[in-house]
This record gives structure tokens, C-alpha cells and sequence, in this order.
């Protein structure tokens, strides 16, 4: 059974129609790029996805069952975590206070005003194993505003790992960053997917990294579905060409 | 561990990290200073209530701070617990009970639940917007207490309630200003320890959490609303304790103490002292209360004082007194 599904999902702000149209369905453990020129509406088809905003019109369904109108709080429940464009994290607190945070929520201690050592020394130990997945151990008493830009994606990563994903949604994960980070990035995507089994979804322009690490590719152009397959399919699909050499067919 | 505090430390001095003996160190040296201040106060010239004023306004933008400088929210309307807790006081000693903890218990009681039932309404907006909302519940309570003549003796405030005596060898004794300095410092110790230990538990590390980003926290499935009006809570329990403690030091209470100039004292006493530092509110309220104090026996206009020092100090020290010496130690 396919993890996430998209029945004819469409989003209208005003006139404006961003997204119509848009049936897919991606199966567990995969790891899916959505790629598209911009203002194709990827961005928008993650804010559907993790209830930033609901449809206007169709219905999704994850794990079987329908989520559409959910909320972000409802959403992460059940497992579908993001992160964003813009690198959401904990600027004025340090790598491990960062993570120790997301740790807190996951195991659902936010509302304790008194830990014990004991539960202290397990959050601290989870804090500890995030750090070496992403491999910030070394940065984790640094604080995070004054880390690079793609150390700082990596925090968010680190920040949402924490709550165990079933679904993860990552918006331009390599967006800004260097050669060498990038490489950092993608080859954190491929472990996180291969190593822990979690599903992705992620927006990336780069399309090197898309047909190098995706198992599965969504071409969206103009808030339409243009086209889906493989790597090698999508490279040779006249229309997705056309879409990205901006040439009328 | 070392404790979030002392890392919230080390950020603004990143020498200062073998921190935890130091700042053990710095609160021994802290409590030798207020346990001893009745002794030593009268030497430099000033006169017990003064600090213990001293104390009450710092406890009240302690609990002010929490939810300001701790979670990011800024409320202009603290000044109603604060004041709620005086009447509370005042009104149970006038007309129920000469027992002074249960006074000041049904004080704190008062101005804490109304911060309970209240912080949910103003914490459903964000920024500028519940700012606002705070500030028109605030004056919600300053109105009814000026209008209500017949309970809280409206503009003329709520007399003639004192401090329970308390019984001695043989006969009831007064509670002077020493006895109030030493009930005024254990409030504060109690309610000191008990945000220290919340801001390194879980909650403490949400609240931070919400103020750093609350759109991460929203994200990762926690409802930032519902913590917003937990701290909201926790702080006008304190506020409303310190306000109790403030009727009980004055055998008075003044219907501008809900008033939300007061609420911007204690905005300003948190800010001058630092807001980002525990402690930051006590800095700012000695600054406050001594400036206040010697400067209105001089001039009427002791708020012009007030306001060059703290425009002197946004613009210098914008991280308040305690962060500038933090960063300057650290350096």
C-alpha cells in the first residue's frame, strides 16, 4: 500500500488556481524528488501535504487514511515532519540545545517542569545519537545562528530526526549551499533514507543531485502535474524539457 | 550537567564556561548579601523596606520575565496580577482572616488564577497584538477597582488592613521591617528557585524554544499557544505574590498598582536589568527602586531619571545591565 496519496489535489488562493490536478502516490521507503521551474507549486504542494493550509479541492491520504483537512500538530502526529525554505531552527541556542528540545518533544515531556537524572541522561544520550547521524557531534556546543548556512539545514534535519518520521518532507534542502556541503547534504539524504528506511519527499533544483540520489521523479510545471518516473524517463521526456528550456513545444 | 542557565551564560561570555563553579559561587555570595542586607543596608544609608521594595519589584518582573525575556512574550499588562495579589491580601486581612500566609495565599491565588483563566485569551494573537490584549484585560482591573467603590475604596485605594502580629513569649508581637524583609526574601528565594528549576526542565527548555521559533516548535507537533499560557500563568502567580508582599509592606493598596504604568516599571526594571539573564530583574530592580528612592526626595520628575537611564541603557547596554558585565567578563 502506498504511504502517501494525492486524489486530484488542487489549491486556489483567490484567482489565483497554484496547484491543480495533482494525483500521486508514493510508496513506503521511497525517496521522491519534486522538481519544477519556479512557481510551479512545489512549495505549495509541501504546505498541503503538512497542513500548512488545506486543499481546495481533493483529498490526501497517508498510511490509509484521509488527513486533508489536518493540522501541522495533527500531521507531525502521525509522523509527517518538514522542514523549510528558509532554515527554521533555534538560532540563539546551541546545537545540543537545539536538539535536546526536539528530543523533549518527541518523547513527549514538553509539560514537565521536573525531570528525574535518569530521564535526563536518556534524552541527553538521544541528543547524542542524532548529533552522529547528521555528524554534528563535534559542532554540538556551538551555537546554532553562527553555524554556515548548510550546517544549519543540517540542525533542522537533526531537529526533525528526533521525531522519528514516517514522512519527511525536505524543501531545497541544497538550496545556498556550497559544493562540499551539498555533497554533506545528499549524502545525509541517501543515509537517512537507505540506513533508517524513512520516506522523503524533497523539492531540490539541483537536478545533478535529483536524477543522482531519487528513486522516483514529479515534474510539475504551472501548477500541474507535467510528469512522473525515473530518473532515466524524466531525463528524456520531451515535455519536461520544453518545461525547463522554457521552449513552446 | 551543566544547567541551561549556564550555557544561557557562556553565550554572551563563551570564556565563561567553566560556569558552573562560578555561578555557584555567585549565587552563595548573592544570598550571603541578601541575608545580611538588614545589618549592613543601614550603613550605606538606606533603611530596610527600601530593599525590601527592592526585592518585591524584582520578584514581580522575575515572574514578568519568564514569559518575556523566557518565552517572548510581551505583556503589558502584569501590573493586574500584581495588583489583583495586593487587593487579594488587603481585602482577607481587612474583612476574613489574621492569618498572614493565608492572606497571602488567597493574594497569589487571586492574581494567579486570573492569569490562568486570562493568558489563553491574549495568547490566541502574537507580537503587537497581544500586547495589546494585555494591556486592555490590565485595565479591565484597574477600572473595576476605581469604580467599585464600596469593596476596594476606589480612587482613594484599600486601607486599614496591617500586618498580622505574630505570637511571642507571652504576647503578640509586631512584624517590622525586618520580619518583613525576611518574609519578603523567602518568597523570593522560593519563587527563584522554582523558575530556575522550570526553565532547566522541559517546559523551561519549550518556553525557549517558542521564543527562539515558535514555527519550528508548531512543526514539530507541539501547540505553542497552550505553553505561551502556561508561562503566562506561572508568571502572574509570581506577579500576584510579589503584589501581595507589596500590600503587606505598605498596609496599602493603591489602585495604580494595576495600573499599566506599573506594568511598564516592571517592563522596564527586566529590560534595564537585563532580560535574557536570570537575574536581570533584580539588577533592574535595584537600579529602579534606588534611582526612584533618592531621586523623588530631590525632584518630583524622578521618571525623567528613570527614562534617560533606561534610554541610556537600551542604547549602551542592550542586553541590559547583567548581559553587558556577562560580555565584558567574558571578553
Amino acid at each position: 500500500m502506498s504511504l502517501l496519496v494525492l486524489n486530484d489535489v488542487g489549491r486556489r488562493f483567490g484567482a489565483l488556481q497554484a496547484l491543480s490536478g495533482i494525483s500521486l502516490s508514493v510508496e513506503a521507503g521511497e525517496l521522491r524528488a519534486i522538481i519544477g521551474p519556479n512557481g510551479a507549486g512545489k512549495t505549495t504542494l509541501f504546505n498541503l501535504i503538512s497542513g500548512y493550509f488545506p486543499p481546495t479541492d481533493g483529498s490526501i491520504v497517508f498510511g490509509g487514511e484521509p488527513i486533508t483537512a489536518g493540522t501541522p500538530t495533527a500531521l507531525v502526529k502521525r509522523g509527517i515532519i518538514r522542514t523549510f525554505q528558509i532554515t527554521e531552527i533555534f538560532l540563539s541556542l546551541t546545537v545540543r540545545e537545539n536538539l535536546r528540545v526536539a528530543v523533549e518533544t518527541a518523547m513527549g515531556l514538553n509539560l514537565r517542569p521536573w525531570i528525574s537524572a535518569a530521564v535526563r541522561s536518556v534524552v541527553m544520550n538521544q541528543v547524542e545519537h542524532l548529533a552522529e547521524i547528521v555528524r554534528m557531534t563535534a559542532k554540538l556546543d556551538r551555537v546554532a545562528g553562527e553555524l554556515s548556512h548548510g550546517d544549519q539545514r543540517v540542525v533542522e534535519i537533526g531537529i526533525v530526526l528526533a521525531k522519528s518520521p514516517k514522512l519527511l518532507l525536505l524543501d531545497e534542502p541544497t538550496a545556498g549551499m556550497g559544493d562540499e556541503e551539498t555533497h554533506h547534504m545528499t549524502d545525509l539524504i541517501r543515509r537517512l533514507n537507505k540506513d533508517q528506511g524513512i520516506t522523503m519527499l524533497f523539492v531540490e533544483h539541483d537536478m545533478a543531485i535529483v536524477f543522482g540520489i531519487a528513486d522516483r521523479i514529479t515534474v510539475l510545471d504551472n501548477g500541474r502535474m507535467l510528469a512522473e518516473g525515473n530518473a532515466t524517463e524524466i531525463a528524456a521526456n520531451p515535455r519536461v524539457q520544453a518545461a525547463y528550456l522554457g521552449n513552446a513545444a | 550537567m551543566s544547567t541551561d542557565l549556564a550555557t544561557e551564560a557562556a553565550r554572551t561570555a563563551p570564556q565563561a564556561r567553566t560556569g558552573v563553579s562560578r555561578r555557584t559561587i555567585g549565587n552563595v555570595v548573592l544570598g550571603i548579601v541578601l541575608l545580611t542586607v538588614p545589618l549592613w543596608l543601614p550603613l550605606v544609608g538606606g533603611y530596610t523596606d527600601l530593599a525590601s521594595r527592592v526585592l518585591i519589584y524584582a520578584l514581580a518582573a522575575m515572574g514578568l520575565n519568564l514569559l518575556l525575556g523566557f518565552t517572548g512574550g510581551l505583556s503589558f499588562g502584569h501590573a493586574a496580577y500584581f495588583g489583583l495579589g495586593a487587593y487579594g491580601v488587603g481585602l482577607m486581612l481587612k474583612y476574613e482572616t489574621h492569618s498572614l500566609f493565608l492572606a497571602l495565599a488567597a493574594g497569589t491565588l487571586l492574581g494567579g488564577l486570573a492569569a490562568t483563566l486570562l493568558g489563553p485569551i491574549a495568547v490566541r494573537r502574537r507580537g503587537i497584538y497581544f500586547s495589546m490584549i494585555t494591556i486592555a484585560i490590565g485595565q479591565m482591573f484597574y477600572f473595576i477597582a476605581i469604580r467599585w467603590n464600596t469593596l476596594t475604596g476606589g480612587y482613594d485605594g484599600l486601607s486599614g488592613f496591617a500586618r498580622p502580629k505574630f505570637a511571642g513569649p507571652g504576647h503578640l508581637l509586631p512584624m517590622g521591617p525586618t520580619g518583613m524583609y525576611y518574609l519578603v526574601l523567602a518568597a523570593f528565594a522560593i519563587a527563584a528557585l522554582l523558575l530556575w528549576v522550570v526553565l532547566n526542565a522541559p517546559l523551561g527548555h519549550a518556553f525557549v524554544a517558542i521564543r527562539e521559533n515558535h514555527k519550528r516548535l508548531t512543526f514539530l507537533g507541539v501547540s505553542t499557544q497552550r505553553y505561551i499560557a502556561i508561562s503566562f500563568a506561572i508568571s502572574g502567580f509570581i506577579a500576584a505574590l510579589a503584589g501581595g508582599l507589596n500590600a503587606l509592606l505598605d498596609g496599602f493598596a493603591s489602585p495604580n498598582l494595576l495600573n499599566y504604568s506599573m506594568s511598564g516599571d516592571f517592563l522596564i526594571i527586566a529590560v534595564l536589568g537585563g532580560m535574557r539573564n536570570f537575574y536581570g530583574p533584580l539588577a533592574g530592580a535595584v537600579i529602579f527602586v534606588l534611582v526612584r528612592d533618592y531621586v523623588s526626595s530631590v525632584t518630583d520628575n524622578w521618571m525623567s531619571v528613570i527614562g534617560l537611564v533606561f534610554v541610556i541603557s537600551v542604547i549602551f547596554f542592550p542586553m541590559g545591565v547583567l548581559g553587558f558585565f556577562n560580555r565584558k567578563s567574558g571578553s
